[in-house]
């Protein structure tokens, strides 16, 4: 094991190589550039042994992921924002193909106007496309989750791509120690992929040609048991990771001083990560709060979450929002809940940090605070302020 | 090479979901017996896709990857890429697709392809229109052409893909026509044994998309090309040599055919016939394909 102090980026880019995917397709795109960058710098060093396509769009990105896959062999991508929403085709194409592929997805604000700062709304609106989909809150976790991911995506029961999404800048610039394992370690735990099926001239089929809605359902279903399949996995493999290396993020929700918890923070990416210095702080002043970090947006942690409603009040706070309905994270923590309950759990939401507007721990405090003292409605914008110029 | 000693084997099988008198099934046809099992298609969102026939069934004997409209060649970069990494460089990777995927809405990623140096064959079958989705006017349907969005005949000339594929300088570029089967072959075995991107654009007449008899798919696709609406070349390294008939009239060896020779025999024109003849637009059409006939010559020399 070594130390490796680096950007989010960076950390992606090492993590990706690590990984051996024989084919990288990418397209630069702010603040992903660094991670792109970052490969292209192994490929020369010869640490990088892969194909690495530089593509003319994200569309074309997800297609030629798409393209090698189905030949058989470990993709790689990342990318950020618009990028992610030129390629939505292609996603839903991968997804429903049952394809392993690996992506970063740098959450980045849409335009317009131009910002390209945090935001979540780029990959949130890619909830219903069947990716698999992680939020990372330190370097540390994006290396381990990305190693992970190949895990999880590969296996058999699984066969779903997998995006890990981190903030713009709060993580993908700033630099921060993580532990690196040795090659020999990370090829332990993550073996060769081995296809179930792959484009062969020797077995000829036909992938993805006319098909009835019988045959068509059954696509749908199978996708939808692979994500229950994930719920399982999931842990399994962060398990297998902490006996092996000795960290642990959590499953699909990190709990962070739950125990005894009345009221529950669930959040996700960097503001996931504050919320732990805002808990302490609430902690000190003998306010029993904890944090439910949610990691894996899909598979949704719905038994969790219906865990944590049935001991404490819940904090939403949502870095996106659906407009003409709300914090989406909100919505689909309350519908969890709904004829699952059988107490007067509260949910509370906050729409907070939209266009990489800045969430802190005293943010994070304050709208605690306004919960427990019963100030604050049921839904509503932190901070907003309309009069501001 | 004479028909009977193409290689017997078939890639295309028996209940295709082609239309009577399909010129893809034609060219797809002739198309695998040159490229033969070594080979690895990708087809976007085409007629191609429905004459795949319905899963669980295809009427393909090679490994095909469906992809989007406009995904065609960045898929086929992908599947290249992925057997370079595999060491099986000598799988032909090849994609299909039709004018709507390869003038229009595929152009950025066949550019994008092309200019990578990908090693790969697109092969567009042009059948001028959107067919598959009804009939609709692509950029490569042809001047006052009807389309169900072109109601009164289409008000613009075709997109000149050959000219755009050209400028980017690929090792291999070919037209031909499913009406010329040795054409055709031929074409598809040199490319095959080229490394880089090659493309080969086949004129495919479509009975329904035209409106002309089933038993006459031949007939059109000869009557383009001795009209001199359509022409038989091959570029190699930027060297054009021209094919058969389409030599003769480049070398002004023979007269091309009057235009009407071709149109007359398709609905799609007949608003230039009746309810009278409509000389002006014909005589536009004539002046178009003199004009390409001199940017060809130019080109050769």
């Amino acid at each position: 094991m070594t130390i490796m102090i680096d950007t989010g980026n960076y950390i992606a880019a090492k993590a990706a190589v690590m990984a051996k995917p024989d084919v990288v397709a990418a397209y630069p795109i702010t603040p992903q550039t660094t991670l792109v960058e970052g490969i292209a710098n192994y490929q020369e060093s010869g640490e990088f042994k892969g194909e690495y396509i530089c593509v003319e769009s994200e569309h074309s990105v997800m297609s030629a992921c798409i393209g090698a896959s189905a030949t058989g062999v470990r993709t790689f991508t990342g990318t950020s924002s618009h990028g992610l929403l030129l390629m939505h085709e292609m996603l839903h194409w991968a997804a429903l193909a049952r394809l392993p592929i690996v992506m970063c997805n740098i959450n980045r604000v849409i335009g317009p106007g131009w910002n390209i700062w945090a935001d979540e709304n780029d990959s949130i609106s890619q909830r219903d496309t069947g990716w698999i989909q992680f939020y990372c809150s330190s370097n540390q976790e994006i290396f381990d989750t990305i190693i992970q991911s190949f895990k999880l995506a590969e296996n058999k029961k699984i066969l779903l791509p997998v995006m890990i999404n981190y903030n713009a800048f709060i993580l993908s610039h700033t630099s921060m120690p993580v532990e690196i394992p040795t090659q020999q370690e990370v090829d332990n735990f993550l073996p060769k992929r081995k296809p179930h099926w792959e484009l062969d001239i020797d077995n000829p089929i036909t992938f993805g040609n006319i098909i009835g809605p019988t045959h068509y359902e059954k696509v749908r279903r199978a996708m939808q048991d692979a994500h229950e399949c994930a719920k399982e996995l999931i842990p399994k493999i962060a398990k297998e990771w902490k006996e092996r290396f000795g960290r642990y993020h959590g499953d699909l929700i990190e709990s962070y001083r739950c125990n005894d918890a009345e009221y529950i923070v669930l959040a996700m990416g960097a503001i996931g990560a504050e919320s732990k210095v805002a808990i302490d702080e609430l902690r000190e002043e003998n306010i029993n709060v904890g944090l439910a970090r949610i990691r894996t947006f899909r598979p949704f942690p719905k038994e969790e979450i219906i865990k944590l409603g049935k001991q404490a009040d819940l904090i939403v706070i949502d870095r996106n929002i659906s407009a003409g309905s709300g914090g989406v994270l909100f919505n689909e923590v309350k519908s969890s809940l709904y004829n699952e309950m059988d107490t007067d759990t509260k949910v509370s939401g906050f729409i907070a940090g939209l266009g990489g507007k800045d969430v802190t721990y005293k943010d994070i405090e304050l709208m605690c605070q306004k919960v427990i003292e019963g100030k604050a409605k049921t839904h509503e914008w932190y901070g907003f302020n309309r009069e501001e110029v | 090479m004479a028909l009977k000693d193409y290689p017997t084997e078939e890639y295309i099988l028996q209940g295709s979901a082609a239309c009577p008198g399909c010129p893809a099934t034609i060219g797809l046809r002739i198309a695998l017996k040159a490229l033969g099992k070594n080979t690895i298609m990708v087809i976007p969102a085409c007629c191609t896709s429905v004459i795949e026939s319905l899963y669980p069934h295809t009427s393909f004997d090679i490994p095909v990857m469906n992809i989007a409209f406009e995904a065609a060649a960045a898929g086929a970069s992908g599947v290249e890429a992925a057997l370079r990494r595999q060491g099986k460089e000598d799988i032909n990777v090849v994609a299909w697709a039709g004018d709507g995927g390869t003038y229009d809405i595929g152009i950025q990623a066949l550019s994008g392809a092309f200019e990578r140096q990908t090693n790969f064959i697109y092969i567009c079958y042009n059948n001028q229109i959107y067919s598959n989705t009804g009939i609709q006017r692509s950029g490569a349907t042809p001047y006052s052409a009807w389309t169900t969005t072109t109601v009164g005949g289409k008000t613009e000339f075709r997109k000149e893909m050959g000219d755009i594929i050209r400028a980017h300088h690929p090792p291999y570029a070919a037209q031909t026509c499913i009406s010329y089967p040795d054409d055709l072959y031929n074409k598809i075995k040199k490319a095959k044994n080229i490394k880089g991107p090659k493309y080969i654009e086949i004129l495919a007449p479509c009975p329904p998309g035209w409106r002309f008899d089933m038993n006459k798919t031949i007939e059109m696709g000869r009557l383009a090309v001795e009209t001199g609406a359509w022409a038989l070349y091959e570029c190699e390294n930027d060297k054009m040599t021209f094919n058969g008939k389409s030599k003769l009239i480049l070398e002004k060896k023979i007269d091309r055919k009057p235009i009407e020779e071709w149109i007359k025999w398709q609905g799609r024109f007949k608003h230039l016939f009746k309810p009278k003849k409509d000389v002006d637009k014909i005589n536009a059409i004539e002046k178009h394909i003199d004009k390409m006939w001199e940017r060809y010559r130019a080109c050769y020399k």
